[in-house]
């Protein structure tokens, strides 16, 4: 019991750094994947941020990894908006995932207006999460975005080619997909704590 | 009753200043014919110069070298008293033209927006906003309103029995008497309306006539004023022009958001809003530019309608200088506001969706924003459509991927392993766009599922048709 009271006031006195105190308040925008939430600081997404995602290719399962998450937000009638898509968005795939399609917004922009219109709609706040292609983004750009998304409270989603993995990103959230030898999320990158080592496997579905 | 009156003392000069940005350059307006030029009107950097009303123009311009000079014109003026009993029409359904001034009936009005005191605070906020300068009296009848607002601003009396005593110490030449009365009575040593009304009725109708009578009867309620009651117009037109050219979109947009503002205050005063309206912009030569804005939804906020206009001008390269710019809408459809959720959990400073959307709209393009939703056709290519509709209700319960191409195309790869399939879809026949193909869903070396179709029966020569990303 001594040795108790003596922990406590080795904790008292700020001589013990105490780790990890408190675990992270669960996020209220859980991805839908328990897995990954599972790893995830926050316990889901970074509310009001950015999360970029790296893909080696289009059609890795980029969508599969969001769509629990925009379903939900369609569902609640929320608004999401879908910018400069690099294919049309499947209107039977989209519905048989929960996702509402009424409450999605496709935008077609160009190369140039891409990276405007989602700062327009992250900052409006009406807007529940934006989904961007943009084709070249720098670390201002990205920035930009993070703060709109901060400003405008919504979810700000980004997805870019593998190769700039390298690059430093301001995103609160980097998630790196992989599709060999399995369908597999790596974190790279997350506000508020250290990134997990290892990659997580999700499950696979076509369907 | 109860009579408000706005009176606005420089009509003619508010409305040349409105359509130019704020400066402090001295500016008057011209009249007379060309041999004696008189100043109409003078800004207050030009009055504090010495330049007054009725001043000769030789006069003026020996006491200022340089001063801004617009030609007097009455039309103008017209329209700008007209527009401002379009907006008086917004809280109250009387609203009568006076020389100079807008009066409206506002006894009833008072319920809705709220005790004196705040429905004169939102009239005065909105003529600051509209850029006029006024003076507002309020009155039991619309006669003594427009008096007493040209001598106490603010001044209001609610009541028949204290009207007599607010208007007995007007002096005469304030009254608005007719000219000949208002002329002989002070050199009778009849100098305050409260004289006058004291004075027998039958000698005063043997010396002037019946009129300054009927006036008098007018001002203290004893007889109705005759009054056409205003109707707004059904089309929404309004007009600016300058004395120079624009040669630039960005020197419009002052000018745009005054006109926006003045069609989104007609709107408010016919409850009405505005789809689709049209900018014309005037050159010296040629036929003038038009811009057409149109929106999704009938809207009225001045914000939107501005924002939409600008997304659609800032667009346009001028080929020529601009010297008048018309807004002009006709159409103009029931407006219904969007309703907003009690429990909204937006952020406060929200921007609302549709105004989101028409700024996308007006730098993106009109067919920037799409609405996807499914039809009855099984056709993977006629599955979804973004026109306006109602999605049909069928769902599909086979897979169906999450990317959609365009258009198919052959795949180069080596031969994916197949998942699932085949789905035959044979469809069409009857208007030319028949297929008969095999859906299957696939994955390929890089592990992406896909979904593939082949001829029936085959397995190769796979076509690429949707990613399961």
């Amino acid at each position: 019991m001594g040795q108790v009271v003596a922990l406590d006031s080795l904790l008292h006195a700020r001589q013990v750094w105490h780790g990890r105190a408190t675990p992270a308040p669960d996020s209220s925008q859980p991805t839908g994947w328990p897995d990954l939430d599972a790893i995830l600081p926050a316990g889901g997404w970074p509310e009001h941020a950015l999360t970029e995602i790296l893909l080696p290719a289009d059609g890795v399962g980029e969508l599969q990894l969001l769509l629990p998450t925009l379903a939900r937000l369609t569902r609640a009638a929320r608004s999401v908006v879908v910018i400069a898509p690099p294919y049309l968005p499947c209107v039977a795939g989209w519905e048989a995932r929960g996702v509402a399609m009424a409450q999605v917004d496709i935008v077609q922009a160009g190369e140039r207006d891409v990276l405007w219109a989602a700062e327009q709609c992250l900052r409006s706040g009406s807007c529940a999460a934006v989904l961007a292609w943009p084709v070249q983004a720098d670390d201002r750009a990205l920035r930009r975005l993070q703060v709109a998304a901060d400003t405008g409270k919504a979810l700000a989603f980004v997805f870019r080619d593998r190769r700039h993995a390298v690059q430093a990103s301001p995103a609160a959230l980097r998630l790196e997909l992989e599709s060999t030898p399995g369908w597999q999320v790596r974190v790279r990158k997350c506000r508020g704590g250290n990134p997990p080592v290892g990659a997580v496997p999700l499950a696979s579905g076509w369907s | 009753m109860l009579w408000a009156c706005v009176l606005l003392p420089q009509l003619a000069l508010d409305g040349v200043l409105r359509r130019r940005p704020p400066s402090d350059e001295p500016l008057v307006l011209v009249s007379g014919p060309a041999q004696a030029r008189v100043v109409h009107a003078a800004n207050p950097p030009a009055r504090a110069a010495g330049l007054y009303r009725g001043q000769r123009l030789a006069a003026a311009q020996a006491l200022l070298s340089q001063f801004a000079m617009v030609e007097h014109d009455p039309d103008d003026e017209a329209r700008w008293h007209r527009l401002l009993a379009a907006w008086a029409y917004r809280y109250s359904a009387e609203v009568g033209l006076f020389a100079h001034a807008v009066v409206l009936e506002v006894s009833r009005s008072l319920n809705l927006f709220g005790p004196w005191p705040r429905f004169e605070s939102l009239l005065r906020d909105d003529l600051k906003e509209l850029g006029f300068r006024h003076r507002v009296a309020l009155a039991p009848t619309p006669h003594a309103a427009y008096v007493l607002a040209g001598v106490h601003d603010g001044m209001a009396v609610m009541s028949p029995d204290i009207l007599r005593q607010a208007l007995s110490p007007i002096a005469i030449a304030h009254a608005r008497l007719p000219p000949e009365a208002a002329q002989a009575l002070p050199s009778m040593g009849v100098r305050t309306l409260g004289q006058l009304m004291a004075l027998p009725r039958a000698s005063l109708q043997r010396r002037f006539g019946g009129e300054l009578v009927a006036q008098l009867d007018r001002l203290s309620g004893d007889e109705p004023t005759p009054m056409e009651s205003y109707r707004p117009p059904d089309t929404f037109e309004q007009r600016m022009e300058w004395t120079h050219e624009i040669e630039h979109v960005e020197a419009l947009v002052f000018p745009l958001r005054r006109l926006t503002g003045d069609l989104a205050a007609y709107l408010a005063g016919r409850d009405g809003g505005v789809q689709r309206f049209e900018l014309a912009l005037e050159h010296r030569s040629g036929p003038p530019t038009v811009v057409t804005v149109g929106m999704l939804t009938a809207g009225r906020d001045a914000t939107l309608l501005f924002d939409c206009a600008r997304g659609r001008l800032e667009r346009l390269a001028l080929t020529q200088p601009v010297v008048a710019m018309q807004l002009l809408a006709r159409e103009l459809p029931p407006f219904v506001p969007a309703g907003r959720d009690l429990f909204d959990m937006r952020p406060t400073h929200a921007v609302p969706l549709e105004q989101l959307r028409e700024r996308l709209r007006a730098r993106l393009g009109e067919a920037s924003i799409q609405h996807l939703r499914r039809t009855v056709d099984p056709r993977p290519e006629r599955a979804q459509t973004c026109a306006p509709g109602v999605s049909s209700a069928r769902t599909i319960t086979l897979p169906r991927p999450t990317w959609l191409l365009d258009a198919p195309h052959p795949w180069r790869g080596p031969p994916p392993e197949i998942l699932a399939g085949p789905e035959r879809i044979e469809t069409g026949w009857w208007d030319g766009g028949d297929l008969r193909r095999d859906y299957y869903v696939v994955r390929t070396a890089q592990g992406q599922c896909a979904w593939m179709y082949c001829a029936p029966g085959e397995q190769g020569a796979w076509m690429l048709h949707g990613w399961f990303a």
